[in-house]
């Protein structure tokens, strides 16, 4: 028994005049999911977002929300609401009538106790209790992100819509914003599905991933699956730091392929797909994946660049004969200066994981390979 | 117990070059405003002074102003009370016929014509103002005129309309006459509202006219006190139309004015009826500044 999705996209295509911006979108959100749609700007995702809000209409195909389908639904009557990009909070309005804009709105009406009581608790769910009389430019950067919040979870909806919340918010302030929509999300217990070109982002807050790239769905998983085993090469590259190696398919050892990097060195690698020998590829390999000061079956040997001390890890850009510029992540321990100095030769191995072979995607376009009726399972 | 003298000294000498320089910048700042500031006083405050040393004095036997001081022309206003009535009604009437045409046509510019129709239709509401008034006028006594559409209403049978010299036609007359005026100040502030906003507000459940009511209105309120307290102070000494359109058979505040002055000499009580109109228009200013802050929480009224 599956239960019914709360979102769900029965091949979605939309066109804006001659461009086309999502191409045959399928994808089920399942109840109680907090999902990202991750992508480049222009790949798509503001795009669905705003069709589940209501404020596009599919040129082709179903949006449905809860099994209802939502064509020709306005967004003021679709059980969704939306948290907007630098937070569209009502300027003529202190923090409390912004609030409870939405209860007002609500046929038939309610009470004013009854307003003012949700309106009440919904400021306290974001720690905003006694900034109800504030006017909005009077509040900061964070505290307005939490007044939008507030504002779109008054009604209660089925679904809460993330347009890019936390682009506006400083580093640190980021952050705790993360980690605390993540409980706010356990704690109310709805689907969020937030939009964000910030890989770390998605990683970090949602149980799904869903990458997008050129309107299409290119991805779909857990954040460690997404990072782990990428479906191709083009969220080998957007997710995560990667060294991207190019080389030639010498020939196949079992499941593995062996590649011919560009100064000789064989190594094996995982594919994804039917490689033929001779095809070009990329071999991505993780700086973490990477170890150094290894002696034994190290394939490359370089001369450390530039480090990046950043207190927990330590990143090096290692120059390689015939291969370019390796990037390397060590962990770092307190007390034992393990650190490489810029100028030293070091040699690098494999600490972990095999790395992955990918098809070289031609003329640097957007990536055409379509994943066919993309669906979380839960 | 060591000073250092370096600090106080480099401070003091920061403070000579801080002092030149903010000397330069005041003197350009009143180089910069000394033309408009010279105009207006020769042209504005000056003027303003002399009518309200005027309106305490008396006139002279053959005409003109003597000096005196005396309350006796304010006490007298109220021999001209219904010139003020008509010119009260008149205004504020004139000014929300204005608005009510003037802001539909200020939200389809300024939120559903298309980008590249923009401009242009905004230049056609700005055109007429390149002929004077007082032609436009013309046109109009022709238009509504005995020979005009009368004629063609007689035409098809309905004969014995009258248009000319109508209230109404002083109406149509101040509409047609000030609407750019009430559109400009509106199309800004609804060009600027963030249509996001409207998204939100439809996102949060409201329909389409609640959200008109409840964030485009509000919002665009200070383009609409701008443009009604304009229309409407120019109203308040309007002369030409209800002349024209309106025979001059109604009385206005203007036509006051223009006889006090003009024909009957009468300089000292027509300055206090001027200054009279002044603090109205004082009075409606302030009152339309307070509203929109109140309701829309900004401060600004932009004058266009």
């Amino acid at each position: 028994m599956t239960a019914v999705p709360d979102i769900e996209f029965r091949g979605v295509t939309k066109r804006y005049g001659a461009v086309t911006a999502v191409t045959g979108i399928d994808l089920a959100v399942p109840p109680s999911a907090f999902v990202a749609l991750l992508g480049p700007s222009g790949c798509g995702k503001t795009t669905c977002l705003r069709m589940i809000g209501g404020f596009e209409q599919p040129s082709e195909g179903q949006v449905l929300i809860r099994g209802r389908d939502m064509a020709g639904t306005p967004p003021y009557r679709r059980p969704v609401n939306m948290v907007f990009q630098q937070y569209a909070l009502f300027p003529h309005l202190d923090v409390e009538a912004n609030v409870s804009y939405g209860l007002r709105q609500a046929r038939p009406r309610l009470s004013s106790q009854e307003i003012g009581r949700r309106a009440g608790e919904a400021v306290e769910m974001v720690r905003l209790a006694g900034y109800g009389g504030r006017k909005i430019h009077e509040l900061s950067g964070g505290q307005q992100q939490r007044v939008a919040l507030a504002r779109a979870l008054v009604n209660k909806p089925a679904v809460l819509l993330l347009d890019e919340p936390l682009a506006a918010l400083d580093k640190k302030l980021r952050t705790d914003m993360q980690i605390e929509l993540q409980n706010l999300q356990r704690e109310i217990g709805i689907t969020f599905v937030l939009v964000t070109h910030d890989q770390e982002e998605a990683l970090s807050m949602s149980d799904f991933v869903c990458v997008m790239n050129g309107g299409r769905i290119v991805q779909l998983g857990q954040p460690s699956e997404i990072y782990d085993e990428p479906a191709d090469l083009f969220v080998a590259d957007f997710v995560g730091k990667t060294n991207l190696l190019s080389g030639k398919v010498a020939g196949h050892t079992g499941d593995l392929v062996n590649v011919a990097l560009a100064d000789g060195t064989v190594i094996a690698a995982r594919k994804r797909t039917a490689l033929q020998k001779g095809e070009s590829v990329s071999v991505s390999l993780r700086p973490e994946s990477l170890s150094l000061g290894a002696t034994e079956g190290s394939p490359f040997k370089g001369i450390v660049r530039n480090r990046i001390f950043l207190g927990s890890t330590a990143e090096y850009a290692i120059e390689v004969q015939g291969i370019g510029t390796l990037l390397a992540k060590a962990d770092h321990v307190i007390g034992h200066s393990n650190l490489f100095k810029p100028g030293e030769p070091v040699a690098i191995g494999f600490a972990s994981g095999t790395p992955l072979a990918f098809p070289e995607i031609k003329n640097n376009g957007t990536n055409q390979r379509v994943a066919k009726n993309v669906e979380i399972i839960s | 117990m060591k000073r250092k003298t370096g600090g106080p000294m480099s401070a003091g000498l920061g403070a000579v070059f801080m002092r030149g320089n903010r000397f330069r910048h005041n003197f350009l700042t009143a180089l910069l405003l000394a033309p408009a500031t010279a105009w207006l006083v020769v042209f504005l405050v000056l003027p303003f002074i002399a009518i309200a040393v005027f309106s305490v004095g008396e006139r002279a036997p053959e005409g003109g102003y003597q000096a005196a001081f005396t309350l006796a022309q304010y006490a007298n206003l109220p021999a001209r009370a219904t010139a003020f009535w008509n010119t009260m009604m008149l205004a504020p009437v004139g000014a929300l016929a204005c608005l009510l045409v003037a802001y539909p046509v200020a939200y389809y510019l300024a939120l559903k014509a298309p980008q590249r129709w923009r401009l242009i239709l905004l230049a056609l509401v700005v055109i007429p103002f390149w002929t004077s008034l007082l032609m436009r006028t013309y046109a109009w006594m022709y238009i509504l005129g005995g020979r005009g559409i009368p004629a063609l209403l007689a035409f098809i049978g309905i004969e014995d309309v009258r248009l000319i010299n109508t209230p109404g036609a002083v109406l149509l007359g101040i509409v047609y006459g000030y609407l750019p005026l009430m559109i400009l100040p509106i199309y800004v502030s609804l060009e600027r509202l963030d249509r996001r906003l409207l998204e939100a507000s439809a996102d949060l459940g409201a329909t389409p006219l609640s959200t008109f009511l409840g964030v485009t209105l509000k919002l665009s309120l200070p383009g609409v006190m701008t443009g009604f307290s304009l229309v409407m102070i120019l109203l308040l000494g309007e002369y030409l139309i209800p002349t024209l359109l309106g025979g001059g058979k109604v009385f206005f505040i203007g036509n006051a004015l223009v006889d006090l002055f003009l024909q009957s000499r009468n300089w000292p009580f027509g300055s206090a009826i001027a200054i009279t109109l002044v603090a109205v228009s004082v009075v409606v200013l302030i009152a339309a500044n307070r509203i929109s802050t109140r309701v829309s929480g900004t401060r600004r009224v932009d004058l266009i």
